[in-house]
C-alpha cells in the first residue's frame, strides 16, 4: 500500500507542488555583535499528498523550519509559495487568516502542548471559535466528537482535562486539534520523539492513515531515522541550517551521498545482533560548531573525514546529481575534484 | 552440557492429576469489552479549582486560619457598634480603665489595675470597658476593631491595587518581550534600587496624612513584586507548546492572554497576594508606629500599639491587645497563604 503511495508520487513529478521554500533564512538576533543563524538559506518544495521528512541532530534548525513556515517565527529572508500564495515579509490579515487555518502544526511534547486549564473539548474547538465565530455550541461539539473518533478517542473524552490522559492520548488531542480546522499541510515537529516505541508505531500510523483519508500534506520533522523512512516519501537532510542531501527516502538510506548522511545512517543500530556486531560505525570527530559561529565554506568541513582544501574556501552548491536526488558536497562536483587532483566520487 | 528439557509427555501426566476437567465452552464467558461504558462510569474530571480547594482544607493551619481571619473580619465590620461608645467618644473621667468583662474576671479581665486595685470600685464605674479605655477615656473595644478596620482595608485596597498594576505591567513586558522587556525591566531596577522607605516618607510628606496617602505610598512600589512573579510566570508560558498551538491557529492577543496566560498564572498570582496583604498590614502599622501613620482620632492597629507603647509599664492592656490581634491577622493571613501554595501547586511542596 504504501509502495503504491509513493511510487504514485515518484511518477508525478510533473503535479504540483503544495509547498515551495526558497532559500529561506531564519536568523535570531542574539545581541548588537551575535546572530545566530538557526536556517541558513533552504530550499525546498513539498508535493501534494506528499510526506516530506527533515531530519538533523539537534540544534541543526529543524524546528525552526517548521516554526517558520507555520509563522511562529518571521522568516528573515526567502520566499515561500503555499497553495498559489506568496509568502514574504510581513503577510496582510487576510493572507495570515488562510495561513492559520490551512498550516498546522503537531508538537513535540505532549506534556507541554495542551493547556492544563482547559477540557479537551475546548482545546480541540479552539480553532473553531477562532475560525467560524458563528458555528453553534451543539455543532461545535458535534465536531469535537467526531474528531475524537478520528484520531481513536472516545466522545466521553471531551469533558475532561489533560492530565487525565497518557502521552499516546495527548498527542491524539494535539492531532485532533490541528484537523479541527481542516488543514492541507501539517508540520510534525517530532511528534513521537517523547513516545514509548509502542506508541509511536500508533501515532505515525494514524497521521498515515490521516493522510490517505484526507490527503494531508506532512512536513515530518525527526530524529528518529528508522521512523523518518517508514513515513516519509522524501528525506531532507538538514545540518547546521542548511539542507545537505534531498532524495526519495530509499535511495537516501541506500545510497547516502554526504559524508554526514553516510554518518548518521551508520548510527542506526541493526535488530539482527550478528550483524550489529560487524556493523560498520562512522564516529565524527568533535561537535557541531556553534550556529552564531558557523565555519566558512562548507559548514560541515570541520568534522569531514574528506575535507579537502576548497572545501574551507568554497561552500559546496546544493545540486542535483541525480534524478530526485541533491546533494551539497564538493566530493561530487567534476569542477572542483579536477582541481583538486582528486577522483571524483561516482555516484 | 546437557539441557533439561521437560518431556511434553511427562508434563502433561504430572499435571492433568490436578487439573480439573477440560473447560467447557460455558465455564469462562469472555465478556465483550466496552470502553464506552468504562468511560461513561468514570466520575466527572475535578476541575483544577476544585482540587486545590480540597487539598486546601485538608491542610489543618490554612483552615484555622481561614476560620479565624473571618471571625476577625466580622470583628472588624460589628465590633465598633457592639457597644454604646465610639472609636472618637472622649469620656475624661472613665481614663485609663483597665478591660472588665462580666463572668471573664478569672481571666484578667477584672478591672484591676497593675497594682491590683479594681479602678472601676474606687473611681464608682457603672459600665464595663470590655478591652478598657486610653487616656481620653475612650473606649478600647471599639477602637481596637475600628483600627482593625482600618488597617485590613489599607491592605486589601493595597494588595488589589498591586495585583492589578503587577499583572498588567508584568504581562506586557513578559508578553511583547525584546526592548519593551529590557525598558520596562530596568524601571522596576530604579524603583528598586531607591530605598522604599524614603519614597514612602517623602510620599506621606507631600501629601497629607491619611489613608489614601498610605495607600498610594505603599503601592508605588509594592507592585514591583507582583510585577516580577508574573512575568516569570508568563516568560515560562510563553514558550510552552499550547501557547505556541494556539497561536498557529491564529488566536489574538488578547485570547492568548484570557485562555492560556491568566488561568495558568492565576494560582501564583493569589499566592503573591495572599502574602501581599499581611506585609502591607505589617508596614501600615510601622508607618503609625513612627508617627507618619494616620491622624487622631483614626485607629488603626499601628496607631493603637503606638499609643499602648507609651504606657506600656502602668497599662500593658493598651499595647497588649492590639499587638495580638495584630499578630493574629498576620499569622492567619501567612499560614493561609502557605497552605494556598501547597493546594495550588502541588509540586512545590516538598
Amino acid at each position: 500500500m504504501t509502495h503504491e503511495l509513493k511510487e504514485q508520487h515518484t511518477t508525478n513529478a510533473g503535479q504540483d507542488d503544495l509547498l515551495v521554500v526558497s532559500d529561506l533564512k531564519k536568523h535570531f538576533r542574539l545581541n548588537r555583535k551575535t546572530v545566530l543563524k538557526a536556517v541558513d538559506g533552504i530550499s525546498f518544495s513539498i508535493k501534494k499528498g506528499e510526506t516530506l521528512g527533515l531530519v538533523g541532530e539537534s540544534g541543526c534548525g529543524k524546528s525552526t523550519v517548521g516554526r517558520t513556515l507555520t509563522r511562529i517565527y518571521e522568516p528573515t529572508d526567502g520566499e515561500i509559495h503555499f497553495d498559489g500564495l506568496k509568502l514574504k515579509g510581513r503577510l496582510d490579515g487576510k493572507t495570515k487568516k488562510r495561513i492559520n487555518r490551512d498550516v498546522q502544526m503537531i508538537f513535540q511534547d505532549p506534556y507541554s502542548s495542551l493547556n492544563p486549564r482547559m477540557t479537551v473539548s475546548e482545546i480541540i474547538s479552539e480553532g473553531l471559535v477562532i475560525h467560524n465565530p458563528n458555528m453553534s455550541q451543539k455543532d461545535r461539539e458535534k465536531r469535537v466528537h467526531e474528531l475524537l473518533q478520528l484520531v481513536g478517542l472516545n466522545k466521553n473524552h471531551a469533558g475532561r482535562y489533560p492530565h487525565e490522559f497518557s502521552g499516546g492520548q495527548r498527542q491524539r488531542i494535539g492531532i485532533a486539534r490541528a484537523l479541527a480546522v481542516e488543514p492541507k499541510f501539517i508540520v510534525a515537529d517530532e511528534p513521537i520523539a517523547a513516545l514509548d516505541v509502542s506508541i509511536q508505531a500508533q501515532i505515525v500510523n494514524l497521521l498515515k492513515e490521516l493522510q490517505e483519508e484526507r490527503g494531508l500534506t506532512y512536513l515530518f520533522i525527526a530524529h528518529d531515522l528508522s521512523m523518518v523512512k517508514y513515513i516519509s516519501d522524501r528525506i531532507a537532510v538538514m545540518y547546521l541550517g542548511k539542507i545537505v542531501e534531498l532524495a526519495t527516502s530509499e535511495e537516501l538510506y541506500e545510497k547516502p551521498l554526504h559524508p554526514y548522511t553516510q554518518a548518521l545512517l551508520s548510527a542506526i543500530p541493526l535488530p539482527d545482533p550478528e550483524k550489529e556486531r560487524t556493523r560498520e560505525q562512522i564516529i565524527l570527530s568533535g561537535d557541531v560548531p556553534s550556529p552564531t559561529d558557523i565555519p566558512s565554506g562548507c559548514r560541515f568541513r570541520t568534522r569531514c573525514p574528506f575535507a579537502m582544501d576548497s572545501c574551507a574556501a568554497i561552500d559546496p552548491e546544493f545540486r542535483e546529481v541525480e534524478p530526485g536526488h541533491s546533494v551539497a558536497c564538493h566530493l561530487y562536483d567534476e569542477e572542483i575534484m579536477a582541481k583538486e587532483g582528486k577522483e571524483l566520487k561516482t555516484v | 552440557m546437557t539441557t533439561i528439557q521437560p518431556n511434553d509427555g511427562d508434563y502433561k501426566n504430572l499435571r492433568s492429576q490436578d487439573r480439573p476437567a477440560e473447560p467447557s465452552a460455558d465455564l469462562f464467558v469472555p465478556q465483550p469489552l466496552d470502553a464506552t461504558a468504562r468511560e461513561e462510569l468514570a466520575a466527572p474530571a475535578p476541575t483544577f479549582w476544585k482540587e486545590a480547594m480540597e487539598r486546601l482544607f485538608k491542610n489543618k493551619g490554612a483552615v484555622v486560619s481561614l476560620v479565624l481571619l473571618i471571625i476577625l473580619g466580622a470583628m472588624a465590620l460589628i465590633g465598633p457598634s457592639m457597644n454604646e461608645f465610639t472609636y472618637r467618644e472622649q469620656h475624661i473621667p472613665h481614663s485609663n480603665l483597665p478591660p472588665k468583662v462580666a463572668g471573664l474576671e478569672w481571666l484578667g479581665f477584672d478591672g484591676k489595675d497593675v497594682n491590683g486595685v479594681d479602678q472601676y470600685a474606687q473611681r464608682g464605674v457603672e459600665t464595663n470597658y470590655w478591652f478598657g479605655t486610653d487616656e481620653f477615656g475612650r473606649d478600647l473595644w471599639t477602637r481596637v476593631w475600628k483600627g482593625t478596620q482600618i488597617s485590613l482595608f489599607i491592605a486589601l485596597v493595597a494588595a488589589f491595587l498591586d495585583l492589578v498594576i503587577g499583572v498588567i505591567y508584568g504581562g506586557i513586558s513578559a508578553y511583547y518581550g525584546g526592548r519593551i522587556d529590557n525598558v520596562m525591566q530596568r524601571i522596576i531596577e530604579i524603583l528598586t534600587g531607591i530605598p522604599n522607605l524614603i519614597v514612602i516618607i517623602l510620599f506621606i510628606l507631600i501629601l497629607e496624612p491619611g489613608i489614601r496617602s498610605i495607600i498610594l505610598a505603599m503601592i508605588i512600589t509594592g507592585w514591583v513584586g507582583m510585577a516580577r512573579v508574573v512575568r516569570g510566570q508568563m516568560l515560562q508560558l510563553k514558550g510552552q507548546e499550547f501557547v505556541l498551538a494556539s497561536r498557529t491557529l491564529g488566536a489574538s492577543d488578547s485570547r492568548l492572554m484570557r485562555k492560556h496566560l491568566l488561568p495558568n498564572v492565576m494560582g501564583p498570582i493569589i499566592v503573591t497576594v495572599m502574602f501581599t496583604i499581611p506585609t502591607a498590614i505589617f508596614f501600615e502599622a510601622f508607618l503609625s508606629f513612627i508617627g507618619l501613620g494616620l491622624q487622631a482620632p483614626l485607629a488603626s492597629l499601628g496607631v493603637l500599639i503606638e499609643d499602648g507603647y507609651d504606657a506600656i509599664r502602668s497599662f500593658p492592656y493598651k499595647l497588649l491587645i492590639p499587638a495580638v490581634v495584630i499578630s493574629l491577622v498576620m499569622i492567619c493571613f501567612n499560614l493561609l497563604a502557605d497552605g494556598l501554595r501547597d493546594a495550588l501547586d502541588p509540586k512545590m511542596r516538598k
